[in-house]
């Protein structure tokens, strides 16, 4: 495989995306978007429904493609490569660049293979077992599952399973976790595992989660993107990024102030 | 509208706040009042009083901590909140301290007045000006306002400095005044107080409407600075 894109760096922006616009055919839903990300921090993205906070996280890891139709204007930089050139395989970024949706979606397969799998298929060559573990230790969910690892992953209560999808994204090394809403299906407990999770995996990996609970972004995030609909096209776009405690405190954006007071949204 | 019942509940909790205002202002009055025509009878009904303006300071505590933990605030609401929180304490302070000055007509007894009372209503008058002026400041989120009636401190401050000589006159005149010269002092004292403390309103007001918290302004302590010997608050 080339290797099109700089190994992990040490610059301060990991991601970073330059006037970027993502179109669904002839229906634009992003525009002109510029949002640094920062290397081992979490950084949420906010925002009303259908503003496009989803559309920008897939634009990430190039996630969008996949819908027939989809093109971009613009650049998404990783590791200051953009990510959109053709020399760039879109494999490569799937993998240093992981995903973690907001469903529970573990493979019909055993806790031990749903972690397994994908390394393997990566050309992992060392110890699978102790790859395994380490991934499980990671995820925080070693303890409640080390002597049930054959047993089938969608067994597992949801909070168990989000945790092995957090987990199975770790077993490729990724550089960048994405994560679409990674806690709305969960009880509140599970939410809070999966928020500390989040805080202990930011020393090795970079975070970007796109949440609609805002307490979340408060509690979880260092930095936060509000997104919203504007222009004549109505496509979404980040009208306000800043330290959390800035946004959750004393907004500048007047429309960020009203969606994190519950004014609208 | 999605935060009718919030917005009612903020309402109320600066309904609230500002009804311990007055109440802090009608004591703070009735306090030199009373002092003025040496009433111990209506000093004693402050110290009543002090106890009911204790009660609603934590009964507005208790508020903002339910719609902390029931609404989880953000931004302004946030702001707003905890501002209140820091704001009731003020004005609680406020009822101490004319609930101090009552203590002090009681504890003189029979004993008459050092002199007549002219700066010190002044003092009192002009401070519950400033207080009042400075709680429709933070009704209404008067930014203008909240920032020009801090520098009004110093007017409060130039009538202490006036009691204080005045005051010192008698004593060196007349060692034996001393007693009675220093109630009036602490008098004068928690009146100059009341004044440093609407300033800490007027910065939460501005905290609330701009997300800025600075010092407005320091005059207490150019006035500290000023004085011969090394007082202490």
């Amino acid at each position: 495989m080339t290797q099109a894109i700089p190994a992990n760096g040490n610059s301060e922006y990991v991601l970073e995306t330059r006037e970027l616009g993502v179109f669904y055919g002839d229906f634009q839903a992003i525009t002109q978007v510029n949002l640094p990300i920062h290397r081992h921090q979490i950084t949420a993205i906010i925002g009303p429904s259908g503003c496009g906070k989803s559309t920008l996280l897939r634009a990430f890891n190039r996630m969008n493609e996949l819908n027939p139709g989809t093109h971009i204007e613009g650049q998404v930089l990783f590791e200051s490569q953009n990510l959109y050139e053709a020399v760039v395989d879109p494999v490569e970024v799937r993998y240093r660049i992981g995903m973690v949706f907001q469903k529970p979606n573990p493979f019909p397969k055993s806790i031990y293979e749903n972690i397994a799998w994908g390394a393997r298929i990566h050309g992992f060559r060392g110890d699978l077992d102790a790859l395994v573990e380490s991934c499980l230790i990671q995820a925080a969910l070693w303890e409640e599952v080390k002597d049930k690892l054959k047993q089938s992953g969608l067994a597992l209560s949801g909070g168990q399973q989000q945790r092995l999808c957090i987990a199975r994204a770790l077993a490729v090394q990724p550089e960048v976790i994405l994560m679409d809403e990674p806690a709305s299906a969960l009880d509140p407990i599970a939410t809070l595992k999966i928020e500390e999770l989040m805080r202990e995996l930011k020393q090795r990996y970079t975070i970007v989660i796109v949440t609609h609970n805002m307490q979340q972004a408060a509690r979880v995030s260092d930095h936060t993107a509000m997104m919203m609909l504007t222009g004549d096209r109505r496509a979404g776009t980040v009208i306000e990024f800043n330290d959390t405690k800035v946004i959750f405190t004393s907004p500048e954006d007047k429309r960020t102030e009203d969606y994190v007071t519950g004014r609208f949204g | 509208m999605l935060r009718k019942t919030f917005e009612t509940e903020l309402q109320q909790v600066k309904d609230n706040v500002l009804l311990l205002g007055s109440m802090a202002e009608q004591s703070i009055l009735d306090s030199v009042e009373a002092l003025k025509k040496r009433d111990i009878k209506a000093a004693r009904k402050i110290l009543v009083f002090d106890s009911e303006i204790n009660k609603k300071r934590f009964e507005i505590e208790n508020q903002l901590m339910i719609l902390i933990a029931t609404q989880q605030p953000m931004a302004h609401d946030l702001r707003l909140l905890a501002s209140c929180m820091e704001i009731i304490s003020e004005l609680e302070r406020m009822g101490d301290y004319a609930k101090g000055i009552a203590n002090i007509n009681i504890r003189m007894g029979d004993e008459p007045l050092l002199k007549p009372l002219i700066d010190i209503p002044r003092m009192a008058e002009k401070g519950v000006d400033m207080l009042h002026r400075a709680l429709t400041a933070f009704a209404n989120e008067d930014l203008e306002a909240a920032r020009a009636i801090p520098v009004e401190d110093d007017e409060v401050d130039a009538l202490y400095n006036q009691v204080y000589r005045e005051l010192m006159t008698f004593v060196i005149q007349d060692p034996k005044t001393i007693e009675r010269a220093n109630w009036l002092l602490w008098v004068a004292h928690n009146l100059e107080r009341v004044a440093d403390r609407v300033t800490n309103i007027c910065e939460r007001t501005v905290f609330i409407a701009t997300g800025k918290m600075s010092e407005i302004k320091s005059t207490d302590d150019e006035f500290w600075k000023n004085q011969p010997s090394d007082h202490t608050k």
